[in-house]
């Protein structure tokens, strides 16, 4: 797929994505709507290795998406890629549904590891990266972190240890969009200068604008070029990219849409596609 | 995948070694029979005996530093990724830092790592409270689709360890830093979800996990002197519980003693209490433990005899509870 194309695929993730919300009348919009990018990079740019009609397929790439409160893009990413009907996920967060409320991997194909609890998603894709490198398997090991998530330690217990074990088959994204729940990251816990920690803890450093296409996909490829590290690549990031209204909003990161909302964010998103 | 044990580890009854000396030894025949077994520590390698497994197989082995969280969280990716994980820490550490890890990156994940945590309980010893995990049985069985196991003695910690790399669920396994007398030979087999009994009795069931189960025997053997005749029932499997064994010996006594070295609360014996009562089997009850206190330091067996686990106090339950008219 072409960068347009590429564009046009978040914005239906995003789309999809205010949909279950609204539907659910719960959910975590901002979140969302800053990694669609990432997503639609990830499975319509040609990174990621995948069979939606064989999940388990033993040679395909990794996505772990830590934070698992953005199920929504994740579930429309992993629709519109194939996985099951995309009318599927408006089920979200209702009893009986698959659609949990933040990822699991025993209901929806595709998601490889269920999380939810912030601050493991790391952990388990190093793990999957070490079990790669002793299969001698050429996968990649990609994983979504949130900027909050890493005020977590064991985020940096983590980032340690991939360094160590120097897991350059590792290529973690930071969805940096500044905001966590109670407010502006810099505000409830500061994480900057983030590029010089992740430096210092011996990760290869990239950062881009995390809504460029074209800027992501050159970051990718620069990272599969990274030897004997880990890459890092901080993806700066708007949360709730893409809705002028929802757009660098505390609000926005756990409230659902009300029919008001819903409709003239999707007309805005409609507009871009 | 068919775990064969190995002779070379097999134990004569009276032999005295630590659960953790057995564990370190499966891990090496384990490693032998199956390379998609890896084991993880967090610099405690000398100590849970994980240190036999990398210095055989180092590519293997992947020290995590003193980071428990990261450790099991890694260990989950690694079972995700079809490989076995055996992931060690003391039980403190292990059960108490990681708890939230094991909760939710492993069992929630529906992920088989084995964790395998030592230095469990008062017998830690000299090292004292801080590392006297008293309360992690109770924890861990109370995660979705646990298995914990509390092996009592060299050969069924041996056993333990090499079944569980076909068990296909999130398994705790308790072991102990002090040494414990060996009660079964090699003619034992372990089985999750089963107990054993070890001494046929009709007028008290003695049940033991642990270290308090060479205890439980050695009480029984005096109580017989005086012709006292007690059951003594090793229950590893603390989850699943073996309800069938336990009950029947319940029926046939009516009097039923649980004795761990844990917390009186959450543990073995809350486990055999509701399950007694579940199956309607009324019986005359004592839970034997740990009475809700922390611990101390001090020489492992002196430190089971403080806190009311001797066998003297196990003699003087089995009278007291003889006495008891229903
Ligand atoms: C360990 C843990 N603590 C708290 C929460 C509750 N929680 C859910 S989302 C969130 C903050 C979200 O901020 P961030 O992690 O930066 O994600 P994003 O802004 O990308 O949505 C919190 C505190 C959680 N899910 N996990």
């Amino acid at each position: 797929m072409n960068t347009h194309e590429i564009k046009h695929k978040a914005n239906q993730i995003r789309i999809n994505s205010l949909k279950m919300i609204h539907r659910a009348k719960s959910g975590h919009p901002g979140g969302s709507l800053s990694i669609a990018d990432i997503l639609s990079v990830l499975y319509f740019g040609g990174h990621m290795k995948y069979d939606p009609k064989n999940p388990e397929w033993a040679d395909r790439d990794i996505l772990i998406v830590s934070k698992g409160h953005s199920s929504p893009a994740v579930y429309s990413a992993l629709g519109l890629a194939g996985f099951f009907k995309i009318e599927d996920t408006l089920s979200f967060r209702s009893l009986g549904s698959s659609f949990q409320g933040h990822i699991d991997r025993m209901k929806v194909a595709g998601v490889e590891i269920s999380t939810g609890s912030l601050g493991h998603g790391l952990s388990n894709a190093l793990g999957m990266a070490l079990a790669a490198r002793l299969d001698s398997s050429p996968k990649k090991i990609f994983a979504i972190l949130s900027d909050g998530e890493l005020q977590e330690g064991s985020s940096w217990e983590a980032i340690m240890a991939a360094a160590h074990y120097q897991a350059s088959n590792l290529i973690a994204f930071v969805d940096r969009n500044r905001i966590q729940l109670d407010g502006y990251t810099e505000k409830t816990m500061g994480l900057d200068p983030l590029s010089d920690k992740f430096k210092a803890f011996n990760w290869e450093v990239i950062e881009c604008d995390g809504h460029d296409i074209a800027a992501l996909n050159s970051s990718l490829e620069q990272a599969y070029t990274t030897k004997n590290k880990p890459t890092v690549i901080i993806a700066n990031t708007i949360k709730g990219s893409g809705v002028s209204f929802m757009a660098d909003q505390v609000k926005w990161h756990g409230v659902a849409p009300n029919d008001e909302d819903l409709a003239k964010a999707v007309k805005e998103l409609e507009a871009l596609v | 995948m068919g775990i064969e044990l190995k002779a070379a580890n097999a134990w004569t009854i009276g032999d005295k070694l630590a659960t953790r000396e057995a564990y370190g030894k499966a891990l090496v025949d384990l490693g032998d029979q199956n390379t998609n077994v890896v084991v993880l520590d967090a610099d405690l390698s000398s100590s849970t005996q994980t240190k036999l497994f990398a210095a055989k197989f180092p590519d293997r082995f992947f020290n995590m530093g003193i980071a428990e969280n990261n450790m099991m969280g890694v260990a989950a990716g690694l079972a995700r990724a079809g490989k076995i994980p055996y992931a060690s820490s003391f039980a403190m550490f292990a059960a108490g830092r990681a708890w939230e890890f094991v909760r939710n990156s492993i069992a929630h994940n529906h992920l088989a790592v084995k964790i395998c945590a030592t230095h469990a309980g008062l017998t830690v010893g000299e090292d004292g409270a801080s590392h006297q995990i008293i309360e992690d049985i109770a924890i861990m069985r109370a995660i979705p689709t646990m298995t914990v196991i509390v092996p009592a003695d060299a050969t069924e910690a041996y056993q333990a360890t090499m079944l569980l790399a076909d068990h296909d669920a999130p398994t705790y396994l308790r072991l102990g830093r002090a040494k414990c007398p060996v009660v079964y030979d090699d003619s034992y087999r372990f089985e999750i979800g089963k107990a054993s009994i070890l001494k046929a009795g009709s007028q008290v069931t003695l049940i033991a996990c642990g270290m308090m189960v060479s205890r439980a025997l050695e009480a029984a053997q005096a109580l017989a002197l005086e012709g006292i005749d007690v059951e003594v029932i090793n229950s590893a499997s603390i989850k699943p519980l073996d309800s069938k064994t336990i009950c029947e010996s319940a029926r046939k006594t009516s009097k039923v003693i649980t004795m761990e070295e844990h917390n009186i609360i959450g543990g073995l014996g809350e486990a055999v209490a509701a399950c007694l009562m579940e199956s309607g089997v009324g019986a005359d009850f004592k839970r034997m433990g740990v009475k809700d206190i922390f611990g101390q330091s001090g020489d492992a067996y002196k430190l089971l005899d403080h806190y009311g686990l001797a066998v003297s106090d196990i003699i003087h339950e089995t009278k007291s509870i003889l006495k008891r008219s229903n």
